[in-house]
């Protein structure tokens, strides 16, 4: 299961293992070996590059993580649009 | 100061990784080449074409690793109608599987050592200096200790970025690939197919690549910036739907291209990339067999002066000789790919259109590619003001 603040959910089984995403990923956070991935959490800024790149559409976003952001992030967007 | 296993460690064994053991090992240097998979040359994610003129230059060509060999292109416009110029020198679809295989053998029998399932997943760092790599082979975790780390880790390159060098693939620049092998289909054996236009491909190609009379990689690249509208692998369903429906399908792969200019770093400390890793793709055509071939030949060689010389500062000259051998090319060709992106389907019929009105013998790529930018005074601009950039 993904972390909560995680948007990005690589489906277990669809995989191909061909990099591509990893190849545009600008946080080095997929580990890619022979035939298993996974998403170094951790590092992963929900930009969402690997979704777009994945031939396969085997990498999810998921608007509902939104839900689970730290509370310091909606209220920054508040802010950030204020004149 | 603990000895070291290896002169050189080269990670990963496409055809970058092996051309660059391989020279390295003729230079004189003690090579260890590791690959994550079980085999080396499997799966193949390829569209396997390549020129005569370009794999010569490596190995003598062999039937065992030819699949087929083509002496011409067809252009087939957004509006069906097609052009075929001639391939100057001809070329090959390979079978990469054999042909991988086969190069890894040329670098083991200069001395090289292989190891497959051998996952590296991190450099061996001690007192802050690169010291080799750490590696999961068989899932047991092994240090290995080389003065020279070549990263030919291709699309999926990590091995640059833990040496601190940017190899993120700008997704503008990535082509999002997918491919299938289709038999049982009527295909020309001596005829490279490309398909243009948005139906099939917005602002890339799709190919089929004959494997022999009944049998082709059928695939296309587009993108990531068009890939998010719509996957590659939406593409190719309809498009093999419509062309071959109902047929038997071999293989079924995705793929990522780097179709950008080389990166910016190549060599950073005792760290060199080759290949796609380097994004030493040929932005126009995405064929980075033969020119990643090419850097890790030239990598291998700098790389092997360097350990007899005992220099690691004598790296930096990889960067010199590929950018002078080809990377200036590259650096034009990325310019060329920006745009072609922008063709839309009217410009790729008047295009097909205007070749099909030059005389045969002048039908060459390059022939086409000059009577397009006559008969279309605006693309002269296009492609000015890209070069001019
Ligand atoms: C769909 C598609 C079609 C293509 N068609 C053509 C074509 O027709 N003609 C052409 O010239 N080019 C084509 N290309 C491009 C070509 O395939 C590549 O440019 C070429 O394979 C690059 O060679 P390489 O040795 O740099 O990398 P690769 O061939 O990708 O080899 C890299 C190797 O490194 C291994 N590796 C990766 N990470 C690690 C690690 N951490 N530890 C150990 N091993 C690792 C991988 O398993 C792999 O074996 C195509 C590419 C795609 C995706
Ligand atoms: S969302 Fe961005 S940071 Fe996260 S894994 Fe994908 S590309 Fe990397
Ligand atoms: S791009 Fe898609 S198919 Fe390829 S490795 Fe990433 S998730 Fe898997």
């Amino acid at each position: 299961m993904p972390q909560p603040h995680l948007m990005i959910h690589i489906v277990p089984g669809k995989c191909d293992y061909c990099g591509c995403c990893v190849g545009v990923c600008p946080e080095d956070a997929i580990e890619l070996m022979e035939s298993k991935i996974a998403l170094i959490e951790d590092r992963c800024t929900n930009c969402r590059k690997c979704v777009w790149a994945c031939p396969w559409e085997v990498i999810e976003f998921h608007r509902d993580g939104v839900d689970h952001l730290p509370k310091q992030i909606p209220q920054m967007i508040n802010e950030a649009v204020k004149f | 100061m603990k000895k070291f296993d290896y002169d050189i460690i080269v990670v990963g064994a496409g055809p970058a990784g092996s051309t660059a053991a391989r020279y390295a090992a003729i230079g004189g240097a003690k090579v260890l080449m590791l690959e994550k998979d079980r085999d080396v040359g499997y799966p193949v994610r390829c569209g396997e074409a390549v020129s005569h003129e370009g794999v010569a230059q490596f190995i003598k060509p062999d039937p065992k690793w030819i699949a087929s060999s083509v002496s011409k292109f067809r252009l087939i416009a957004p509006n069906g109608s097609s052009v075929v110029p001639k391939l100057d020198g001809g070329g090959y679809v390979l079978e990469r599987r054999v042909f991988d295989y086969e190069l890894a053998k040329l670098a083991a029998s200069e001395g090289v050592e292989v190891i497959t399932k051998a996952y590296v997943y991190d450099l061996l760092r001690e007192d802050g200096k690169i010291v080799g790599v750490q590696t999961l082979i068989k899932d047991k975790k092994v240090d290995i200790r080389s003065k020279i780390v070549i990263a030919a880790d291709g699309v999926e390159s990590r091995v640059g970025k833990w040496a601190g060098m940017d190899t993120t693939c700008h997704i503008r620049d990535m082509e999002s690939c997918a491919q299938m092998t289709l038999s049982g289909i009527e295909v020309d054996p001596d005829v490279l197919d490309f398909y243009f236009g948005d139906e099939v491909s917005p602002g890339g190609y799709l190919w089929v690549f004959p494997k022999g009379k009944d049998t082709a990689n059928v695939g296309l690249g587009l993108s990531v910036e068009e890939a998010k509208k719509k996957s590659a692998i939406k593409f190719l369903h309809e498009f093999v739907d419509r062309k071959f429906p109902k047929v038997a399908m071999l293989t079924h792969i995705a793929g990522g291209v780097p179709c950008a200019k080389t990166n910016p770093e190549i060599v950073k400390e005792n760290v060199i990339l080759v290949g796609d890793a380097a994004h030493q793709v040929n932005p126009v055509s995405g064929g980075g067999i033969i020119s990643g071939m090419i850097g890790g030949m030239i990598g291998g060689q700098v790389a092997a002066e360097a350990i007899v010389r005992g220099e690691v500062l004598h790296l930096r000259e990889y960067d010199k000789r590929w950018h002078k051998r080809l990377g200036w090319r590259h650096d034009i060709f990325y310019n060329i790919r920006n745009a072609i992106g922008n063709f839309d389907d009217e410009t790729y019929n008047n295009i097909c259109d205007s070749a099909l009105k030059l005389p045969e013998d002048k039908r060459t790529l390059g022939g086409i590619f000059r009577s397009a930018l006559w008969n279309q005074p605006s693309m002269i601009l296009d492609v000015a003001k890209v070069f001019l950039s």
